[in-house]
């Protein structure tokens, strides 16, 4: 019984991380029907900036603004080298997404090194105790699901209530008619990749400490990201969310009980009953192909 | 005729690749064994992403799996070399089958993302069960040069003959494929579904039936890597490699077979010769080694935006307008043009 709360509550830590990565993914999606397969790559890239930053200045949280700043620079970066390919066959954008990865691991290869580096936590990780008892969850595993809930909180807040919001909206409803309305669809785009690089810039940041940093190190945090917002239904914020938690907490289950080396092979399972049963995911609004 | 031109252009060559491996010392004929597997697994892909408008960014995945299938059978089965090429390939279009039936609903981008969990994914499979697969270490693959060739005879040449004999085959049946019945309908099936679906092609079964040829290709040069390598490893089944044949059929131009082989010459042989560069001037291995991957990033973000028909495209268009065109390239599609503009546009 205890095992089994402790897998459930490691397995919501990180299935929070698998909802941010998702969130970026959806947003991005919304926006421009691109998926951006760079995002991973661009969270191990801020997370480099992140330690960097802390090494050199001894302050955790200093590297923890400056790697979300550089994500929302590189988010905002990468959107203008991806711009000319989307009125290109959809193939295409999928084609430079790639290369944009593949780009930043050598790029963090060549000026990092590939050698394993620690990525220090935000708070300690040893189990909180309830009484006598410790549980399988720490402090900086409550930090990581608070965290990643406030800024799923913050972009919910951001899209209801402010024109910023609105017009990011508009655009993913359809671009053409916010073109009409006046909205500078370009600027807009631009905002979303931007957005969409700071909360993958929160992931990295979140999740390295129980992994560690090396050039590759997001790729499989990426891919399980992709299945969470999959799940979910690809367009719908809160479905990334929820997709990213009942991922966490199956795969923390699978990889408990079955063996810790088989989780990304639980995650392609995963993922390929939900695009077999339930393509459009859980709350997507997407309708299934005809042929 | 078709076929008697390819078997012609495929006999002129591997004779001439036959001299030239006897006159080459042993690391270039090392070299020729692998741009000759890289050319396998290439042209397989080109084929899947330019011909039939699926794209797949885990081809890896089916390389270990014909790895692992022929370095399982030699050990354990010790079949004569072609029949276990052969099985390799086998294996991996069954698992290439099982992918397309669940890709056969899938857009691009659901699909690349299945593929490249794929590539991450098996590698871990090879580790968890290190009693059969050996685990990070990997298994030995035993060949030996065949007795009739005598005692002296080296084994990179006759490794780098079993590769090309294997990739001259294999290009020679892709290219009869690309031109029959099968390859005009996976046109039709990229350029239009509901319109193919009309005519009344079987989409759905030409997709996955795109996916087990090219799987099979890639099986078959999971093989050939594990024989001339005599090693099959998790090492060498990474993201990295998946993304290099991408590279490769990218660069060379999208659903043309000359372009397989040119973009695999530049996957192969251009790392090869930086990293050298590199570490001769005292840049450390890790830093060399990482030069050319962010060079396959450069090469796919700016051939895709700005000439998407690749190495291939440049040939033909010097070649003027009468050298023969083996598929249309992607960069030639049409536009997808809505048709009503509409928020799932594009989503399904």
């Amino acid at each position: 019984m205890q095992e089994f709360l402790d897998f459930t509550l490691g397995g919501v830590s990180f299935g929070m991380i698998y909802a941010a990565i998702g969130l970026s993914l959806v947003l991005i999606w919304r926006g421009t029907r691109i998926l951006n397969y760079a995002q991973g790559g661009m969270a191990m890239f801020t997370t480099y900036i992140a330690l960097i930053t802390i090494n050199h200045t001894g302050n955790y949280w200093l590297g923890f603004v400056v790697a979300l700043a550089a994500g929302a620079v590189l988010g905002a970066a990468c959107e203008l080298v991806i711009r000319p390919a989307q009125d290109k066959p959809p193939l295409n954008a999928v084609i430079v997404t790639i290369g944009l990865l593949i780009l930043l691991e050598g790029l963090a290869g060549i000026i990092y090194g590939g050698q394993f580096r620690s990525f220090p936590a935000a708070f300690s990780i040893t189990g909180l105790r309830v009484g006598t008892t410790s549980l399988g969850v720490s402090r900086n595993d409550v930090f990581v699901a608070a965290a990643v809930l406030a800024a799923a909180l913050a972009l919910a807040v951001m899209f209801r209530y402010t024109s910023a919001g609105l017009r990011l909206r508009a655009t993913a409803f359809s671009p053409a008619v916010a073109r009409l309305l006046g909205i500078r669809v370009g600027r807009v785009l631009t905002l979303g990749w931007a957005l969409a690089g700071l909360i993958g810039a929160l992931a990295g940041v979140l999740v390295t400490p129980s992994t560690f940093l090396y050039p590759n190190s997001m790729d499989s945090i990426f891919v399980l990201g992709f299945t969470a917002a999959v799940i979910g239904g690809l367009d719908s914020p809160l479905g990334a969310v929820l997709g990213g938690l009942i991922l966490g907490v199956v795969l923390n289950y699978a990889g408990g009980y079955l063996g810790a080396d088989l989780v990304p092979v639980f995650g392609l399972a995963a993922l390929a009953l939900v695009l077999m049963l339930r393509p459009s995911g859980l709350l997507g609004t997407a309708s299934s192909r005809q042929v | 005729m078709t076929l008697l031109r390819h078997l012609a252009v495929a006999i002129i060559v591997g004779a001439l690749l036959a001299v030239a491996s006897v006159t080459l010392n042993s690391f270039r004929d090392f070299q020729m064994a692998e741009v000759a597997t890289y050319v396998t697994a290439v042209a397989g892909l080109t084929i899947l992403i330019g011909l039939s408008g699926q794209i797949s960014i885990g081809h890896g995945a089916f390389m270990a799996i014909g790895a692992y299938a022929a370095a399982l059978i030699l050990m354990h089965l010790n079949w004569p070399l072609v029949a276990v090429l052969a099985a390799s390939a086998a294996i991996a279009a069954v698992a290439g089958l099982v992918l397309g039936v669940a890709a056969a609903r899938l857009r691009g981008p659901y699909l690349a993302g299945i593929t490249l969990l794929l590539a991450v994914a098996l590698p871990s499979l090879a580790t968890r069960f290190a009693g059969t697969f050996g685990g990070d270490q990997g298994l030995g693959v035993n060949v030996t040069t065949p007795a009739f060739l005598g005692p002296s005879f080296p084994l990179t040449r006759w490794q780098a003959w079993v590769a090309c004999a294997a990739a001259l085959i294999t290009l020679v049946l892709l290219a009869n494929l690309a031109r029959s019945r099968v390859g005009r309908s996976w046109r039709a099936v990229r350029d239009d579904e509901t319109a193919a679906a009309l005519a009344g092609l079987n989409v759905a079964w030409l997709r996955i039936l795109a996916f087990a040829v090219s799987a099979a290709c890639a099986g078959l040069a999971g093989a050939l890597l594990g024989i001339t390598t005599t090693l099959v490893s998790p090492g060498s089944f990474t993201v990295t490699l998946s993304i290099a044949l991408l590279t490769g059929a990218v660069l060379g131009g999208l659903g043309t077979l000359p372009g397989a082989v040119w973009g695999s010459l530049v996957i192969v042989l251009v790392p090869t010769y930086v990293t050298d560069v590199a570490t001769s001037h005292g840049l450390s291995s890790s830093v060399a080694a990482n030069i050319p991957v962010a060079a396959y990033g450069v090469v796919l973000i700016v051939v895709m935006l700005v000439f998407p028909a690749g190495i291939q495209g440049a040939v033909r268009r010097l070649l003027g307008p009468a050298a023969p065109s083996a598929g249309g390239p992607i960069g030639s599609l049409r536009r997808r043009v809505p048709a009503r503009d509409n928020p799932e546009e594009g989503a399904s």
